[in-house]
Formats: structure tokens, sequence, C-alpha cells
């Protein structure tokens, strides 16, 4: 009974959080290694992109509601996403054929890119609070729960309980098949195959037809789509407030560095680790301990590694000690 | 040109003194921020004390006017600026505000000492501020967090709480509050099995809540903000199922908390600043004849700037540095009773050179260095909405 309730502790704690964040994680970290590998330059612009998909989604989420279309008992963000995708890839491009084109025809080094997109990021963040306002938005409607800990409690008997939100299942099988649907496009299909290409060797690439705008139009598609729905998950599971997502750059970062940068299934990888090291380190393990231990073995503090003020510092420290022990990632990835 | 930008200059110089000449009170709030919820009541109670004392008429000094400014509740570097402007470029004789503790110490210390300015805070509630120098400008209408704390103490033992773990927001207010409940609770036989800070604005807070819940304890005391952090905090834990009792101070009394969090919250306990005397009753009526519902902190704006008006009108003054010393004579006894609605008659007895006693809407006394003695409600949650059950 106690190995049971340590591990329905674990999963409703560490593992179900864990992989929901990593899921998010990933879907942004992806993002980033895609306009990395293909454009060559780290997109910091990322975040906001996130926000805006999930701004557009809030507001047809509104436009849905007003007409009474829903799709109870799951959230109308669902139904909303693959216009709300439409709106952030158009966004994007808009993006891309106003400002990056300007330095991708100048040859700009990477660098320069990557100042231009800070710029573009403060300016899509202006964007958004202009729009939608700095405030805290909910857009989350339908059945709140798959599983509630009090029903999980009453059903097994254990003193543990395991909640799964819905938008925790909607975060990882939604993450599942975009992952897939992704992989399946870059390794199977001929325009992906032209994009690995491009990335791999861009002269060469010119040099047997492939056209390099088609290229950066499907980079930037897939680019919006992932940076939409990643931002509209996150935004759904926790909640929407614009500036989150600036903090929200850094883990991401972490996450796409660590994995080895333009590899994506290291992004994905990536993601998870700092996701759960996040949650690991600031966990309290006084009752693990409690259900693990012989009771005279059990120790009266917490047990807890760091506190979780310094939750955000992890995605730091496992970043520099990337970038010191193995530069190229987990899988070997470009150097930035 | 030069000639004509010389007498665009003096022009200026000229208009100014055509203006009529009123006495200004700033009102400081929060009116963007973590307590942006509770803001417009307050001001608005504030300016429902001006206008009453402007519609009587007796008040020796002339008109009143309210000037509005934002103290955000948390950044003391914007507060500062918009006190300093209060007090420069409109002129302010007096300060209505500010809200949250931190950033009424910023102002105090950095803009109404220096300027030599008085300031009423309604809810600035920080133990710290009852030692902090303050060359007698500074009161309070509101009650030091170190008597909610025991407050808070004595209501979780009579309810039968043993153990609960606390989570404060990471700031003043929070910090001050938490030490104040765990001393009292400790002392009271109670454990805390846990005191975490929380940090307000960010959109995840389930690592906060896991470390709480390892912790454990009948019941989670949230010293946080209803708009912010705090209504985090409480989602989490009842997604988690870590805890689902909550006891809510001050800070997290709004009736948009309940809306937000839906049904789990009936059941969890809270206490605010607030009286079952008569003053109040009849506070709620004034605000509502106004046109807006009572709020919390409510009351305690409507005396602040009450009790300005009245000690500019007992000492004859509208300078601070005189009239501060007024403050403590009208708000205590002896003398005749004042409630919310006579302020009119107060000022009439004043200028007959009568002792007043204003009790106002929260039975108000003055004591120490002059806040509030501080009377409680205590809340209780039930059917999504918070109501106030008994008074101590």
């Amino acid at each position: 009974m106690d190995f049971l309730n340590g591990i329905t502790l674990i999963s409703n704690y560490i593992l179900i959080p864990g992989l929901t964040y990593g899921s998010q994680l990933a879907l942004g970290a992806l993002g980033i290694t895609i306009v990395y590998s293909v454009l060559r330059f780290s997109n910091f612009a990322h975040g906001e992109f996130m926000s805006f998909g999930a701004m557009t989604s809030i507001l047809l989420c509104w436009l849905f509601l007003s007409l009474e279309i829903n799709l109870n008992p799951l959230p109308t963000a669902i139904i909303v996403l693959p216009f709300a995708i439409i709106i952030t890839i158009f966004y994007c491009i808009l993006v891309d054929k106003i400002i990056f084109k300007f330095y991708r025809r100048q040859n700009s080094k990477s660098v320069i890119n990557l100042i231009v997109s800070i710029g573009v990021m403060f300016f899509t963040g202006g964007l958004i609070r202009f729009i939608i306002g700095p405030g805290d938005k909910n857009f989350f409607d339908g059945e709140r729960f798959i599983l509630k800990a009090k029903t999980f409690k009453n059903y097994t008997g254990l003193s543990e309980g395991l909640a799964l939100k819905t938008t925790q299942g909607i975060t990882i099988v939604l993450s599942i098949i975009l992952v897939v649907l992704l992989f399946w496009f870059l390794n199977k299909t001929k325009t992906g195959k032209s994009m690995r290409a491009y990335s791999d060797n861009k002269e060469l690439a010119l040099l047997s037809g492939i056209n390099p705008e088609k290229v950066v139009l499907i980079t930037w598609i897939i680019t919006g789509t992932l940076a939409c729905v990643a931002g509209t998950l996150y935004g759904l599971d926790k909640s929407y407030k614009p500036f989150t997502y600036l903090h929200l750059v850094l883990p991401i970062f972490s996450a796409a560095i660590v994995g080895g940068v333009g590899n994506p299934v290291g992004a994905i990888i990536g993601g998870f680790v700092i996701a759960f090291s996040e949650l690991i380190v600031t966990f309290a393990y006084k009752k693990i301990f409690f259900y693990f231990l012989p009771n005279y073995l059990v120790p009266d503090g917490l047990l807890q590694i760091l506190s979780t003020d310094y939750k955000i510092a992890i995605s730091f420290i496992i970043l520099v000690l990337v970038l010191l022990i193995r530069p190229t990632g987990i899988y070997k990835g470009k150097i930035i | 040109m030069k000639k004509i930008l010389i007498s665009l200059i003096l022009s200026i110089f000229l208009i100014f003194p055509a203006f009529a000449k009123n006495v200004k009170i700033g009102i400081i709030l929060g009116f963007t921020g973590p307590i942006e919820s509770l803001a417009p009541v307050m001001a608005k109670s504030a300016e429902l004390a001006i206008e009453e004392v402007n519609n009587s008429g007796n008040f020796m000094h002339g008109k009143i006017e309210g000037v509005r400014a934002d103290s955000t509740c948390v950044d003391a570097a914007a507060a500062q600026a918009a006190a300093e402007r209060l007090i420069t470029s409109d002129k302010v004789s007096a300060i209505m505000g500010a809200d949250c503790s931190g950033v009424t110490t910023a102002v105090l210390k950095n803009v109404a000492m220096p300027n030599g300015i008085v300031m009423i805070s309604p809810s600035a509630t920080s133990p710290a501020l009852s030692t902090e120098p303050d060359n007698g400008l500074f009161f309070r209408t509101a009650p030091s967090d170190a008597r909610q704390g025991e407050v808070i103490a004595d209501l979780l033992i009579e309810k039968g709480f043993k153990s609960a773990a606390l989570s404060h927001t990471n700031n003043d207010y929070g910090k001050g509050l938490a030490a104040s409940i765990q001393k009292n609770f400790i002392s009271r036989g109670g454990k805390i099995t846990v005191t975490a800070a929380h940090e307000d604005g960010k959109a995840d807070y389930s690592a906060e809540v896991a470390a709480l819940a390892q912790a454990g304890g009948d019941i989670l005391i949230v010293a946080g903000y209803l708009d912010q952090g705090g209504k985090g905090i409480i989602q989490t834990s009842l997604d988690n199922g870590a805890f689902d009792k909550f006891f809510l101070p001050d800070g997290m009394i709004g009736d948009s908390l309940p809306k937000a969090i839906g049904p789990d919250l009936n059941g969890s306990i809270g206490s605010v600043p607030g009286t079952d005397s008569p003053g109040a009753a009849k506070y709620s009526e004034l605000a509502k004849k106004a046109g807006f519902e009572s709020g919390p902190y409510g009351p305690e704006s409507y005396d602040s700037a009450a009790l300005i008006m009245l000690a500019m009108e007992k000492s004859k003054s509208t300078v601070s540095n005189t009239f501060k010393k007024s403050v403590m004579d009208v708000a205590n006894a002896p003398g005749e009773k004042i409630y919310p609605g006579e302020l009119g008659k107060a000022l009439k007895l004043i200028k007959a050179g009568k002792d007043i006693d204003y009790v106002g809407a929260t039975a108000l006394e003055l004591v120490g260095s002059g806040e509030s003695s501080g009377s409680f409600a205590e809340i209780l949650i039930d059917n999504e909405k918070t109501n106030k059950v008994s008074y101590r």
C-alpha cells in the first residue's frame, strides 16, 4: 500500500506535470531548432510568437463562444486552434517578408539576425499588450478534469490522490500528434527532404535547384504552427498572461541547446530534461521517504534540494553546464 | 521669435494665479497591479467622504478636491514618482494612501517625509510600519498585521485546525503577515508545517504547491493577493488535490476570488478588517446611494479621507506639519461620536470649539504611533460569495 501511495505521489507531483510542461517546452524548442537549422539564427521572438498564437486562440474562443459554438466537454480552444494556427503563420510570414527577408538579402551574419529577432520580440510583445491588454486571461471551458484527485482516492482507497487535468491530457496527445506529423514531413516528403538538404548545405542545395524562398516559407509555416500550438497549450494549461511568455524563452532555449541545436529529436529530449529537472530539484521529498523507508529512518526536514524560488535558475545552470561540458548538446547539434 | 517665446513664458506665469485655490488631497492607490480589483472602491470611498464635506459647505478652507494617482502596489519607483507628482505639480496638502505596505514605506520615506506631507493609509498593514520613523506624519486606519496574526491564530485554533502550511507572497506585506501568523499560531499550540514564499505574476505554481503538499497540514494559509499568486496557489492546490481548505487573510478577500475558483472554495475561511458597529452599516448605505458596493478596505478609505479633513478643520490649517498633531485628537475620545454621513455635523462641532470622537465606518481608535487598534471580521466562503459571519 505504501509503495503504491509513493508511486501515486510521484506521478501526481512530478510525472504528469513534468510530461505536460516538457511537451510544451519541446514544442517551443522544436520551433527554435527549425528556424536555427534552416535560417541559421536564434529566434528570440519565438516566445512572443507563442504568445501571439495563444492570444489569437483566446480572441477566436470569445468569438466562437458568442456564437454559441463549443465542444463540451472539451475546451473550445480545440476547435479554434486550426484558425489560430493560420493567423499565426500569416503573422510569421508577414514579419519575415517585412524584416527578416531584408537581412537575408544582405547575407547578414547570424548575430545581426539574432538582434533583429530581439527587436521583433519587443514589437510583438507590445502589439499583443495593445490588442489584448496585460492582464490575466483564463480561456479554459468545458470539463476541467479527466481524473479528479478525490475520485481517484475514493476509487482506489489510497491516501494519495492522482489528478489528471483535461488540459494536461490534451497537451500530451496534441504534442505527440504534432511531433509525429513533423517527423513524417521532414523525413518522408519531398519538401521536407529539400528543407533538410537546404539546412545541411545551402550552396549545394541551391545548385541542385531547390527554391530557397519556398524553403523559407515552409520553415515559417512549421514555426508558426508549432508556436501557436505550444502557446495555446501553455496558456490553456496554466493561464494566459502576456509577460509569462517572455520568461518562457529561457527554458525553451535551454531545451533546444541541451538537446543539440538544429536537431529536432534533441529539442524534444531537451524539453523533457529541462522540465523534469526543474521539478525534481525543487521537489520536497519528505513524503516519498515516508512511504518508501521504515518509519525510524524518516527525517524531520522537508528534504527539498532547492527552494522553488530558484526554479528559473535551474534552466540557467543546466545551460551553463551543457555549454561547458558538451557544447554540441546531447544529440550532436550545431555549435551556436 | 525670441520675444514671442518670452511673452509666452510670461503669460504662463500670469495665468497660474487665476485658478481658484482648492485644498487638494492626493488619493494614491494601486489602480493597476495585484490589487487593482479593490482600488476603485477604495478611491470612490475616499471621494465619497470628500464630496460629503464639500456638500456640507462647513469646511473652513473652502472646497476640497481629490487627485488620483497610481501606486501600482508593487513598484516602489512608480509609486514614488506618482507621489512626487501629486506633491510638486498638483500641490496636494495631504495624501490618502498608499495601499500596499512596500510602496507605502517607500513613499513615506522618500517623498512624504522630505516634503512634510501627512499620509493616512487605509490598507498598509505591515508590522514594520509601526516602528518606521515618520516625523508624526504617518497614520493608518488599518490595523497592523501583528494584530491580524493574533486574530488568525485564534480563529484557526477555535475551528480545530492543529497544523497548517503557510504560503506567502514574497514582499513586505506577505513576510510580515506570515511571521506574525507563525509566531501566534505556534504560541497557541498549533504547528506550521512549512513556510514558503511564492512570487506573484507567474503562470505556473505547480512546483510551489508540490513543496507545500509534501509538508502537509490541515489547512493552507495563503497570505497573498487574490488577483495574483494567491489565486494561482489555490487553483493548483485544488487541481492536484493537495489541500481542500484554505485560510484567506485580508489580501485574499474579495468576490472575484470565489467567482474565479468556483464551488471548490466553499467552506474556506478568512479574516478581513471590519466591524459590526453602526458605522459600517451607515457607510454601506452611503456607498449604495453613491452607486457602488462597499468592498474590502472601502470603509478604511472613507475614514482616512475623513480624518484628514477633520484634522485640517481642527487645527485651522492645511499645512501638514500643523494639522498632523490634530489627527489623533479627532480620531479618539473624548467627544461626540461621529459616524459616516455626519462629517458636516462634525465640522460644525469643531467650529463651535467642541471635541469630537471620530468613530467612522471602522469603529476607529488610533493607538500607538497612529494606527487602528483593529477589529476583524471572520469570513466564510459559502455559495461562491464572501460572507462576514462574526466580528472580533
